[in-house]
């Protein structure tokens, strides 16, 4: 009798440890739906990795369970799911939000019961102002806008056009070029849209061009309205140089537009993208080759800035949580803040109390595509 | 099936009561919420497709402006978010209004392209407007302020269970309503249109105005339905008031029985539960809507409730 | 002057994909009252099992012919596992049904196929046709000369053939169409092949220019039922003029007024046309029998 309720005791006190030797990650994204392209290669980074780190001995010795919900880009179902992660799954740390509207309808939750969460998504408004706990991974729309017309003022730019998708990112960064434009003395004379399933841009471009004083054009936008937007420009022989934002920065561009009317594109793009021509001692040149390989390999798919985004995020949180020693998510959270200088394919990332985003402008490169690829202009 | 009214709806509030002794966590007091307000809004669907005959594929606009009115009155207006629910039902009551009467005399295909005109359109200002909504990323609502109120009471509950509580109180409500309606005469007299629109203005019945009504009060019922959604989301994006969303609700109609309160309540269960089931295999979730929609249509017409409740008759007899 | 013109070529392309799905919906609508709100899956299917072909080295022609049979067989798979099981449903069911095969081939193309964009190299090159000022791509041409041969067909077909005529009579009235001895099945069958091959050549025309993914579909089908509808739905003339006319209407708004609200021009007219004259511009006034 005695044996048996030992041996129950042990056996129940063994299975209360394994269920605790494990680390739980939680993780709403777009992977179905309007935003499957940013969502798919993040599903596909996140499941790569979490894979990858448990064969070779998990995370603080346990191992990573990743809970994966695929929310179709639907903010109301992506806070569903997130209230399923923290209240169902007991997750400990949430990576996610392929958009600004899934990121807001998790951060809300994230930030009111105290679960570290990093977004995946652009807007500067998910960081500024920054919320104790949330962070992000890409660069901001803002920033991008910056990084571009810096190169514009280097070009003598001053007068420009814009042609911009109504979706998300396009309508966001819209606004947030036009905030930022006078600061690089430039002004925005014609002011364009397009709907993200448009499929001629061509009179919106003709509006463009025949405007005064035009000596660039620049498309925020990504999907298939920048590709359609290129292949029209270069239809109607507009010979202005063409910004792109890095909503598109991926091979599959380059191949949907066609090399010949992507020629001289310029966009502020990620080490990512150019891997294989960074020189050796660039301080991302390994992170990155190593993700492309791996993900090329595992995919069969180039690789994205967006897939990207998702490694970067894993590797900080894995990071904070290695550091931590942990997974209290008070203490992840306190270590992700505490980050210096790690790493990642989108860049190095340093937070703060008052940065949540961890990135400046030196981590864009801006990169013109020549001859059907990719090279750095700085 | 169940008869009389109250019983009915004393079925439905046990339901509601009983439903939390069986949540494991607050997650499913989330999903108990969002599954009312779907009801909520199939309920006034009901009232339109199942009773008066009529199509609409463009619903989802009037829970767009619901919604949009919570999010925009106390942003802009300094309206009290209770007060901004009554303002967007008003407001959809008022569009409903004024776009039924040319809306309505239209028939079948039309009728739903018609409608699926107007939720789009709600969309694309709901999107383009993005000094006052703040565009396809959204806007974020303010608190609706019961939980303080209920917290300088003395009664402290989470976010999630009050939000079951409270929708389901609303539902409550709803169903009552249009139950109400079913047996009085102007419910008689829309089942009556529904029939043959023709016969019934023979005997009197004032068709277009009767249309008109039911249209009115869906719309009110799903800006209501759109307007908790706002207030327990704390974000609201255009995509509320879009086509899809638009197709989930008449789905949801549809598949439940589209002639009773129960069958929409039946089908928003079936509909909001599908994709919590399905995460496993989120990448079939489509696959399997699709597929489900078009069996349940060829082979349960009348939709799911309607079906079950007949055949537990056969049953029994 | 040049840049009317530019609009104007703008709004011939994309009015000529909008003619082809419009055209589409008018057979089936002929042979079976039924809108199918799936046509514009058969556009997405066109483009992406041809893409997927060429890729796996079949030869583009080829590709296209495979993909507009492959495509055709789905349409009658649609007609005899959804359409005719449902017989003599309500409107509102039928709605429900053609949403639903549509939300299920998207689904499964998610799966078959992938979740991203994917082109089709333009048939004869690149190079942009400059006519009085304004540029016009090589591919355009061949969608406006698609639209039109296809129409020119149809309306062969329905008027000088006995085939056609007996699609029509079926419309018209189905009892009294078997009761001459028409075979309504195999006019059934023909009708939803018929379309979903016009659907799926659109698709093939098309995708050098629009770029296709597995989801194009239901935008493709809003624009091209709005399109039938303006022309009058079940008359091939008005699919014709009514795709056309919607493809110049958004590309004017966009030049001229403004590229935001370019898509509510669409559903604009599409309303103002159901309000003064739901039987759209070309079709007959129905009266109905009480």
């Amino acid at each position: 009798m005695k044996t048996t309720t030992t041996l129950t005791a042990l056996t129940l006190a063994l299975l209360a440890s394994t269920a605790q030797a494990e680390i739980r990650l939680g993780a709403s994204l777009s992977a179905t739906g309007p935003a499957a392209f940013l969502g798919d290669p993040e599903a596909k980074t996140l499941e790569m990795l979490v894979e990858e780190m448990n064969a070779n001995g998990g995370l603080n010795g346990e191992e990573i369970v990743l809970t994966l919900y695929d929310d179709g880009g639907d903010p109301n179902k992506a806070r569903t799911f997130a209230t399923r992660l923290i209240e169902d799954d007991g997750v400990v740390a949430i990576i996610g939000g392929s958009t600004t509207g899934t990121t807001m309808a998790i951060a809300d939750l994230a930030e009111d019961e105290g679960i570290p969460f990093i977004s995946l998504a652009g807007a500067v408004s998910i960081i500024d102002p920054v919320r104790e706990f949330v962070f992000k991974t890409p660069h901001t729309d803002r920033m991008a806008c910056e990084k571009i017309f810096t190169d514009m003022k280097a070009q003598g730019t001053t007068t420009i056009g814009m042609i911009s998708g109504t979706d998300g990112f396009g309508a966001s960064m819209q606004a947030q070029c036009k905030e930022v434009a006078g600061d690089y003395d430039i002004t925005i004379a014609a002011d364009e849209t397009y709907g993200p399933a448009d499929a001629d841009m061509t009179p919106q471009l003709t509006n463009i061009a025949n405007t005064d004083g035009i000596q660039a054009v620049l498309n925020p936008g990504f999907g298939q309205g920048p590709a359609v937007v290129t292949r029209n420009y270069a239809q109607l022989g507009i010979e202005l140089p063409l910004y792109q934002s890095h909503g598109v920065a991926s091979d599959g561009f380059i191949e949907l537009a066609g090399a010949e009317a992507a020629n001289g594109i310029r966009l502020p793009g990620t080490a990512l993208l150019i891997a294989d021509i960074l020189p050796d001692d660039d301080v991302q040149k390994e992170v990155v080759t190593s993700y492309k390989a791996a993900f090329e390999e595992k995919t069969g798919q180039t690789v994205s800035t967006f897939g990207g985004y998702a490694h970067d995020a894993f590797a900080l949180m894995t990071d904070a949580i290695t550091r931590a020693g942990s997974d209290d998510p008070q203490a992840i959270r306190d270590a992700l803040e505490a980050t210096d200088g790690l790493v990642g394919t989108t860049g190095i990332y340093t937070f703060s109390e008052t940065d949540h985003l961890g990135l400046d402008l030196s981590a864009f490169r801006m990169l013109e595509i020549t001859d059907g690829g990719w090279s750095s202009v700085e | 099936m169940l008869s009389t009214k109250w019983l009915q709806l004393a079925v439905l509030a046990v339901l509601i009561a009983l439903l939390p002794l069986l949540f494991p966590s607050g997650y499913y007091y989330r999903i108990g919420a969002l599954i009312f307000v779907n009801a909520l809004a199939v309920t006034g669907l009901v009232i339109l497709v199942g009773w008066a005959g009529q199509i609409s594929l463009g619903h989802a606009g009037f829970a767009g402006i619901g919604a949009y009115a919570c999010a925009l009155a106390p942003e802009h207006l300094g309206l009290h978010p209770a007060l901004a629910v009554l303002l967007g039902a008003g407001i959809s009551a008022a569009l409903a209004a004024l776009i039924g009467r040319p809306i309505l005399r239209l028939k079948g295909y039309y009728l739903g392209v018609a409608t699926l005109g107007f939720g789009i359109l709600v969309t694309m200002v709901l999107t383009n407007e993005r000094v006052w909504t703040g565009g396809p990323d959204g806007m974020s609502v303010a608190e609706l302020g019961l939980r303080d109120l209920l917290r300088d009471m003395g009664v402290r509950i989470s976010g999630g269970v009050f939000w079951y509580w409270f929708c389901g109180l609303v539902l409550l409500i709803g169903a009552w309503f249009a139950l109400n309606l079913y047996d009085s005469a102007t419910g008689r007299a829309l089942r009556a249109l529904h029939g043959s629109e023709v016969a019934a203005s023979t005997i009197g019945i004032d068709v277009p105005k009767l249309k008109l009504q039911a249209f009115v009060i869906s719309a009110v019922y799903a800006s209501v339905a759109g307007s908790l959604l706002a207030l327990q989301n704390r974000f609201i994006t255009p995509d509320v008031a879009g086509f899809m969303h638009s197709i989930e609700m008449v789905t949801m109609a549809v598949l439940g029985g589209v002639g009773s309160v129960f069958g929409a309540i039946f089908g928003a269960v079936i509909l909001t539960l599908l994709p919590q089931v399905l995460t496993v295999f989120a990448e079939y979730e489509q696959l399997v809507l699709g597929a489900v929609m078009i069996l349940v249509m060829i082979f349960l017409p009348r939709g799911l409730l309607p079906s079950i409740a007949a055949r537990l008759k056969r049953k029994s007899s | 002057m040049e840049s009317l013109l530019q609009f104007l070529f703008s709004g011939l392309t994309v009015g000529a994909v909008y003619a082809l799905v419009a055209l589409g919906f008018t057979i089936i609508s002929n042979a079976s009252d039924v809108v199918n709100f799936a046509q514009g899956e058969f556009v997405m299917l066109g483009g992406m099992i041809t893409v997927f072909a060429h890729e796996a080295g079949v030869p583009l022609a080829l590709a296209a012919v495979l993909a507009i049979l492959l495509t055709a067989a789905v349409g009658v798979a649609l007609n005899k596992l959804a359409i005719e099981p449902a017989r003599g449903a309500p409107v509102v069911s039928v709605i429900i049904i053609t949403i639903g095969a549509s939300i299920l081939i998207r689904g499964a193309s998610q799966l078959i196929f992938d979740k991203q964009l994917h082109r089709l190299p333009s048939f004869s090159g690149d190079a942009p046709i400059r006519i009085g000022g304004a540029t016009l791509l090589p591919q355009s041409l061949w969608v406006i000369g698609g639209a039109l041969v296809v129409f020119v067909a149809l309306w062969l077909f329905f008027t000088r053939t006995l085939t056609g005529k007996a699609v029509l009579a079926t419309a018209n009235n189905r009892l009294a169409a078997q009761l001459v001895g028409i075979n309504t099945r195999a006019i059934m069958t023909l009708s939803f092949a018929l379309s979903a091959a016009i659907g799926a050549l659109a698709g093939v025309l098309a995708t050098p220019i629009t770029l296709v993914s597995y989801d194009v579909g239901v935008a493709l089908a809003l624009k091209g039922f709005a399109a039938a509808m303006l022309g009058g739905m079940g008359n091939p003339k008005g699919a014709l003029v009514g795709g056309l006319l919607l493809g110049l209407f958004e590309a004017l708004t966009a030049g001229y007024i403004s590229s935001q609200y370019k898509e509510a021009v669409a559903f604009i007219v599409i309303l103002a046309v159901l309000f003064a004259m739901p039987q759209g511009l070309f079709g007959a006034k129905s009266t109905e029998r009480v």
